[in-house]
């Protein structure tokens, strides 16, 4: 007789029996990330949502876990890369409820990921404190999927913001009523755009170049020189990452003299102030923070020190702050996720941008809107409900 | 004329990212998906030398171009000679090189992830503006474009001068007589291959001064690459060249006299249109 496959039975059932065994004996909260690691929303994910998650874990496991019923529990962070692509953030999450049996699950990256995972997280009754998931739809999504939190804002809010910041420019008397304004063509600027365009005409601003153009343009001059032709008093363009650095670099170039000049996303990243250097100075931006509030502070000395990369100024302190939002909300009702989502509801929370809680629609109302580069840091010119705001100044030239 | 101009920079711009696959396509019969990895390697190394030593883009290429024709000539040797002496006609080597490219791609993003980190890459090199004809333009599009035109001028020569050169030139156009004529297909598709690699990431290293770069950015520049290669012409430097030039001319063309949006829609039209009209390519040989 063969007794090979009869041992190598045996010792399999043993080894998965000591794996089972320590599973059930480890006191561990399995944490379930899933997010771009590659993809064209990585670079984003890496500055932003990535370090954030590594320093929660790292800070709470350092203080010796989340005390759960009276009992210290640490963190497993179960991470997975979905490349961009909505259908493998499905199927991470699914695996993350089913396979690894994750306690809770870290909101997705994106707008677009975040909706498409929304379904799923409802499904399988996972509380989604979502981030970087900015739209109008709050409303009617949290009707749709009560267990969907909202943190960053509306797009409505950070347009609107951005026109209000520019009509008290002008009724100063700083600059005039003619504005260049151009977006990229995906779903986030395409909202923004639509939703700033009546704004800024019921402001009684004249909206002298209006253009969008492709995800990966690699040449904007054309963009720069047609809005420059306009002789705009103001230029803002509802961007990209790879864009909002090309528009700026061709703004350069071209000197395009505006008064205010204003790119969307990856305008608060640590990498566009040392890129630019002091022709950044003054450049205004969607989102913000309040830099010199001790507990950024502290928030960014430890971001550094912990993942060797600074924060953003805007979307890194609120995924941090949603993680210490999760992190309270368990320490106060324990694993039983139907009680956490109860208790996020009723709840207000203390974070690192000041205290969170959430509204009737599960959306927090206190949020950043538009920021803007003074002395070498973004600093949040206007908000809904935050402290901190600093006057916005003059963009003056490029040099 | 302004349009021109700028046209024609970023037509330089699409012949540095093509000019490589080309030469790797053409000869050594690699449909290299992994060429856009290639590219942002040697933009994040122009970027790396840069913000630690502020060592100029232009010298980098210099130390960029031996690296990546030692890697490239080592990923032919190791990996795709085996696919060539197995392959027993052309459309299995074209179809294997694909998919083994295809994986490559996939570990060229996976290395530089873990090497770089996933963060935007960007620093400013000569964003600063010239006068052409009474228009500005980026002094770092300008250099690039000075660039693109020393390197095709210079493979332009090389492939119609030098008896290496025409040995290549022969193996592209028929490889299995270029063997009864006494050249060393494998030696020299092995160097055509490496050639293609070095210049397309002499390429990354200057597109990197003008555009924003990050570990899985490669494949959008493959595409762009793919599409001037076919539309000019499998195998000729000069297809690749003016079917750039084209390119970048048409782009920019739709972009300020239309609307920016349509520079996609209407490149690729241009490339349906050539691709009905004339398959093989601006200046490819019609297949016999």
């Amino acid at each position: 007789m063969n007794r090979r496959p009869f041992l190598k039975l045996v010792s399999a059932l043993t080894i998965a029996g000591a794996l089972a065994a320590n599973a059930a004996s480890a006191e561990t909260i399995r944490i379930g990330a899933v997010a771009p690691k590659t993809g064209p929303l990585a670079g984003g994910a890496t500055v932003t949502q990535w370090p954030s998650i590594y320093l929660w874990v790292e800070q709470v496991n350092a203080a010796g876990g989340l005390t759960v019923d009276g009992e210290q529990m640490m963190i497993e962070l179960i991470e997975y890369d979905d490349q961009t692509n909505p259908g493998e953030t499905i199927k991470a999450v699914q695996r993350l409820a089913t396979q690894d049996d994750a306690h809770f699950i870290i909101a997705p990256y994106g707008t677009g990921l975040n909706l498409a995972a929304a379904p799923l997280f409802d499904r399988y009754g996972y509380p989604q404190i979502a981030v970087s998931a900015i739209t109008d739809q709050q409303a009617e999504l949290a009707a749709k999927f009560p267990n969907m939190f909202f943190t960053l804002g509306t797009t409505t809010a950070l347009a609107a913001d951005v026109v209000k910041v520019l009509t008290d420019m002008r009724d100063a008397g700083q600059m005039g009523d003619k504005v260049a304004m151009v977006n990229v063509a995906d779903a986030f600027g395409i909202e923004l755009a639509t939703a700033a365009k009546p704004l800024f005409e019921e402001a009684g601003f004249d909206i002298v170049y209006e253009t969008s153009y492709p995800l990966g343009t690699q040449d904007l001059s054309p963009v720069i020189k047609g809005a420059a032709a306009a002789e705009p008093d103001a230029f803002v363009a509802w961007s990209y990452p790879p864009d909002t650095f090309g528009l700026t670099e061709q703004a350069m170039i071209e000197n395009l003299d505006v008064k205010a000049f204003y790119t969307a996303v990856a305008t608060p990243f640590p990498g566009y102030g040392a890129r630019f250097g002091s022709a950044a100075e003054g450049v205004l931006g969607a989102g913000g923070v309040n830099p010199d509030s001790p507990a950024f502070m502290e928030y960014a000395a430890a971001h550094e020190a912990v993942t060797g990369a600074k924060p953003d100024y805007w979307a890194s302190a609120t995924t941090y702050a949603s993680l210490e939002i999760l992190g309270q909300s368990i320490e106060a009702v324990g694993l039983d996720r139907e009680a956490v989502t109860a208790h996020l509801r009723e709840a207000t929370f203390d974070t690192i941008l000041g205290p969170i809680s959430f509204d009737e629609n599960n959306s927090n109302a206190d949020f950043w809107t538009v920021g803007q580069w003074q002395g070498g840091v973004f600093r949040g010119v206007a908000s809904r409900g935050r402290d901190g705001t600093v006057p916005v100044i003059l963009k003056d030239g490029w040099e | 004329m302004d349009i021109l101009i700028t046209g024609i920079l970023l037509g330089g711009t699409y012949a540095l990212i093509a000019m490589g696959l080309n030469l790797q396509y053409g000869v050594a019969r690699i449909m290299n998906l992994a060429n856009g990895e290639i590219l942002v390697a040697g933009g994040y190394f122009a970027f790396i030398a840069y913000t630690s030593t502020q060592l100029s883009p232009l010298l980098t290429i210099f130390v960029v171009a031996p690296i990546a024709f030692g890697l490239n000539w080592l990923i032919y040797v190791l990996m795709l000679q085996p696919l060539v002496n197995r392959a027993k006609n052309r459309g299995q080597l074209e179809q294997d090189s694909i998919l083994a490219t295809f994986g490559l791609s996939f570990i060229g993003v996976g290395l530089m992830l873990s090497f770089f980190g996933g963060d935007y890459f960007s620093y400013s090199f000569m964003a600063v503006p010239v006068e052409l004809l009474g228009n500005t333009f980026g002094a770092n599009r300008v250099l690039s474009f000075v660039m693109a035109v020393v390197i095709c001028g210079a493979l332009y020569l090389w492939l119609n001068r030098s008896r290496a050169g025409l040995s290549i030139r022969a193996i592209a156009t028929a490889p299995a007589s270029a063997r009864l004529v006494g050249i060393d297909v494998k030696t020299l598709s092995a160097l055509a291959f490496a050639l293609g690699g070095a210049v397309t990431a002499v390429g990354g290293a200057l597109i990197s001064t003008y555009l924003t770069l990050d570990a899985s950015t490669g494949v959008v520049f493959t595409l762009k690459a793919l599409i001037i290669v076919i539309m000019g012409g499998v195998g000729d430097v000069r297809g690749t060249i003016v079917a750039a030039l084209l390119l970048g001319v048409l782009e920019t063309v739709v972009a300020s006299l239309l609307d920016p949006g349509l520079t996609l829609a209407a490149a690729y039209v241009m490339f349906l249109a050539i691709l009905l009209f004339r398959p093989q390519g601006l200046f490819g040989k019609k297949p016999t």
